[in-house]
């Protein structure tokens, strides 16, 4: 197979996905984590602050979804087609939530009514929530294997089955990371007694978050084997979650210092690592059957041709640089606390 | 119902609800970027008020576009995962290209067009929303290029056998280049932009009407009437060079769309008609020869029919097909003679005496939106029984995985949502209208309040 600087193409492109969720995640991770955290905040104006603070940048954070939804399906066609019709009922619920949420933001702000803006208040915040416990759910089954057959037919039946007790602690971590995250930000972006109360609610956030991680972390070892394979086999790698647990304790260390630029770092970098430990107990199987092993869907029989997978490469050398560049325009433009103006929403 | 007709009617619903939003996004940001030229140009407050009222515009359509856009991403996966392991290599990479290439460039700058009027110095504004332009244009090549490969195969060879098989890459830009690309990208792009250019002209016909905002309002009006003559008598080119394109190479979606049976004689263009698929025969008012005509230029020259086809190689929605794409057209032609009549009277200096020419443009706003739908109605069911046109049925094409009753449970929840949203989106749009071009806080530029000030101070 041919190979650039030593990895083979279906590796580079599995590493290149990684990335765009890594963004992904650390950047719609935090506006999901505010959204999360919005019925906290009980006056209007803390609403509209608060709000106005992922105002200018969900739309651009959602790019990175686009982008790698995208990069899935050309990259990894039989992972993008057998992953998404598995988990059709999880995915349909995001996209639902997706729509939800962004009308929630952009209709608030356009009525006066109470009534008007409660409900659209309930909208932002529940969506938020939803979409941050579905893609942790969505992560626990790719993790734990789904039921594929021969011809990577997934061969499960029920209209739940997604919601499995692994599922259901994936998806409470992420939401527990994101809204740790998704705090930092806003105490980058708010004053007064707004911040205060975030203070607050980040060192509750970040107990619960260590709580349910190390739960999740417990029962993939106890009952998801296979998951630790790659470690038992090559103890160099030990280095990643030791890496991810002091990434971690950096968070409450430096936010009980007040230093919320370096706290928000290293929340971004957590994320990360956290997915690079996802990316070494999977690779190279992407989608483990658990019906026979022979069934699983790994980047070698998932792949494109080499190509295509080329030809992505260059796409994504010469786009890429472009996205970031765009990314740091609009948050350069948007830097330091909330100014509300009558563009805001 | 089965799983596959139920995916294909999620999918129309999904699809046409979307594409009532990306066409009025790359139409108004067109004349929003002319207003802002002209505001920077000549420093008029006018054109500045009119970029800023018709961003708000914009950024109403464009949210609903983006999300309802991310559902037809995710619906390849979820409702055809055949097709979509069949040509992942091809119809994937345009959409990775479409979010790295074009997407990004349109939601980076989206931030400070909506909001970064007090941010950032007014030519960074304007490179601005001719970025976020820029995007949506750049959007709407690699979406159609992907389609087009559907309906004209090009670059690829096939791989594998039965399950197995799959479309690759042989060469890019062939696949990207491939027949129908072209006249297909440009159809699109005016059919989008008159989309924009007649909502504008509807608003603002409607203030003039009703007396509210007269001089920005004409001044605007004039303006987006020299777009929209442009470009609805350059759709009447790319129309043509699109079906010309079909002929050659989508014979039976030609036949099919002129209801044209025999297999190779001349063949009938049709104003409107009647298509009965049992009897072979279309009732209607006809001129003799003029499909012949308009491919050949020769009133006898035998075109290909749909008998020259196998049963099952048909569409076989004829008359939906025959009736979608005679709409398209019939609008296509009323909007050009609308325009004409509205340029002809601007030049004998009449054009806002006659009430009922503005009120046919207060309502003429949903008809390029009606052509652009009806238009890949017939595009799309003319494609079938193909899903990739010779390659690959819609049959065979759908998720084995997903059962009717998981089908039939999203399409509802997607009915719900998108019905409460466009019910959403009606409103604010209306409400938006109704408040007009001017910020409550500029109450005091108003042209009315500041004649009425000065009269009331002596000024």
């Amino acid at each position: 197979m041919e190979t650039f600087l030593g990895l083979d193409y279906p590796t580079w492109w599995f590493l290149v996905i990684g990335a765009l969720f890594s963004g992904y995640a650390i950047l719609d991770g935090f506006d999901f984590g505010a959204g999360a955290w919005h019925l906290f905040f009980e006056k209007e104006h803390s609403r509209r602050v608060a709000l106005n603070a992922v105002g200018p940048v969900w739309d651009g954070n959602e790019v990175w979804l686009v982008i790698g939804g995208g990069a899935l399906f050309a990259g990894f066609p039989v992972l993008y087609a057998t992953l998404f019709s598995s988990m059709y009922v999880p995915f349909m619920l995001f996209l639902v939530c997706i729509i939800f949420r962004a009308i929630s933001i952009e209709f608030r702000g356009k009525e006066e009514m109470q009534w008007w803006r409660r409900t659209w208040d309930i909208g932002y915040s529940v969506s938020s929530i939803l979409l941050a416990f579905l893609l942790g759910v969505i992560l626990g089954n790719v993790l734990q294997g789904i039921a594929i057959g021969p011809q990577y037919q997934y061969q499960g039946a029920g209209f739940f089955e997604f919601l499995n007790p692994y599922a259901l602690m994936t998806g409470t971590t992420t939401l527990a990371l994101f809204m740790v995250h998704g705090a930092i930000y806003l105490l980058l972006k708010t004053e007064g007694r707004l911040f205060t109360k975030l203070t607050l609610l980040l060192k509750k956030s970040i107990i619960f978050f260590m709580l349910s991680f190390g739960i999740t972390t417990l029962y993939t070892l106890l009952y998801i084997p296979h998951l630790s394979d790659a470690f038992k086999n090559n103890s160099i790698l030990f280095a990643v979650p030791l890496a991810t647990f002091f990434s971690i304790a950096n968070v409450p260390r430096l936010a009980k210092k007040g230093k919320y630029r370096g706290a928000f770092f290293f929340s971004c970098v957590t994320i990360a690592l956290l997915l690079t430990l996802v990316a070494i107990e999977l690779y190279p199987t992407l989608l483990f059957s658990t019906v026979d092993p022979t069934y699983s869907i790994d980047v070698y029989n998932a792949a494109a041709s080499t190509k295509t997978l080329r030809i992505m490469m260059l796409m994504v050398a010469i786009g890429g640089p472009l996205v970031l560049g765009y990314t740091y325009f609009v948050y350069r433009t948007f830097r330091g606390k909330v100014i509300l103006d009558e563009t805001s929403y | 119902m089965d799983v596959e007709i139920l995916a294909r009617i999620q999918f129309a619903f999904t699809i046409a609800f979307h594409y009532i939003y990306p066409p009025l996004s790359i139409g108004l940001g067109l004349v929003m970027v002319v207003f802002e030229s002209l505001y920077i140009r000549t420093k008029n407050e006018e054109y500045h008020v009119l970029a800023k009222f018709w961003t708000k515009i914009f950024a109403l359509t464009f949210g609903i576009g983006v999300v309802t856009g991310i559902v037809m991403e995710f619906e390849f996966g979820t409702n055809w995962a055949v097709y979509s392991r069949y040509v992942g290599d091809i119809f994937g990479s345009a959409l990775a290209a479409e979010g790295i290439f074009a997407f990004a460039l349109e939601s980076g700058f989206l931030g400070v067009l909506l909001f970064g009027w007090n941010r950032v110095k007014p030519w960074v504004h304007l490179v601005s929303t001719i970025g976020v332009f820029l995007g949506s244009m750049f959007s709407a090549i690699w979406i159609v290029v992907a389609n087009s490969w559907q309906q004209t195969p090009a670059g690829y060879h096939i791989v594998g056998e039965g399950f197995n098989a799959r479309a690759e890459i042989t060469d890019f830009w062939a696949m990207v280049f491939n027949p129908s690309s072209v006249d297909r990208i440009l159809h699109v792009w005016l059919g989008a932009f008159l989309a924009g250019a007649f909502l504008i002209l509807s608003v603002h016909a409607y203030y003039i009407l009703k007396g509210r905002f007269v001089a920005i309002s004409k001044k605007a009006f004039k303006l987006t009437l020299v777009v929209a003559t442009i470009f609805s008598l350059g759709q009447l080119v790319t129309g043509h060079s699109s079906a010309d394109g079909v002929a050659k190479n989508q014979p039976a979606k030609l036949a099919a769309m002129e209801g044209h049976f025999d297999a190779s004689g001349p063949a009938d263009m049709y104003l409107l008609g009647w298509v009965d698929k049992q009897n072979q025969e279309v009732t209607g008012l006809k001129i003799p020869g003029g499909l012949s005509f308009l491919i050949d230029y020769d009133f006898e020259a035998p075109v290909t029919g749909l008998n020259a086809f196998p049963e099952e190689d048909r569409p076989s929605q004829l008359n939906a097909v025959f009736q979608f794409y005679h709409l398209m057209i019939t609008i296509g032609m009323f909007l050009i003679a609308l325009s004409l009549y509205a340029c002809f009277q601007w030049w004998r200096g009449k054009l806002f005496d006659k009430r009922w020419l503005l009120w046919t443009f207060v309502v003429t706003a949903f008809l390029p939106q009606i052509a652009n739908q009806v238009g890949w109605f017939a595009a799309e069911m003319g494609r079938q029984p193909w899903v990739v046109y010779g390659l690959l049925r819609t049959s065979d094409a759908f998720s084995q995985a997903v059962s009717a009753n998981q089908v039939l449970f999203s399409l509802i929840l997607f009915m719900v949502v998108y019905t409460l949203l466009f019910l959403l989106f009606v409103y604010l749009l209306n409400k938006k209208i109704k408040h007009g071009p001017y910020d409550d806080s500029e109450e005091s530029d108003r042209p009315l309040t500041k004649e009425i000030t000065g009269v009331l101070t002596g000024n």
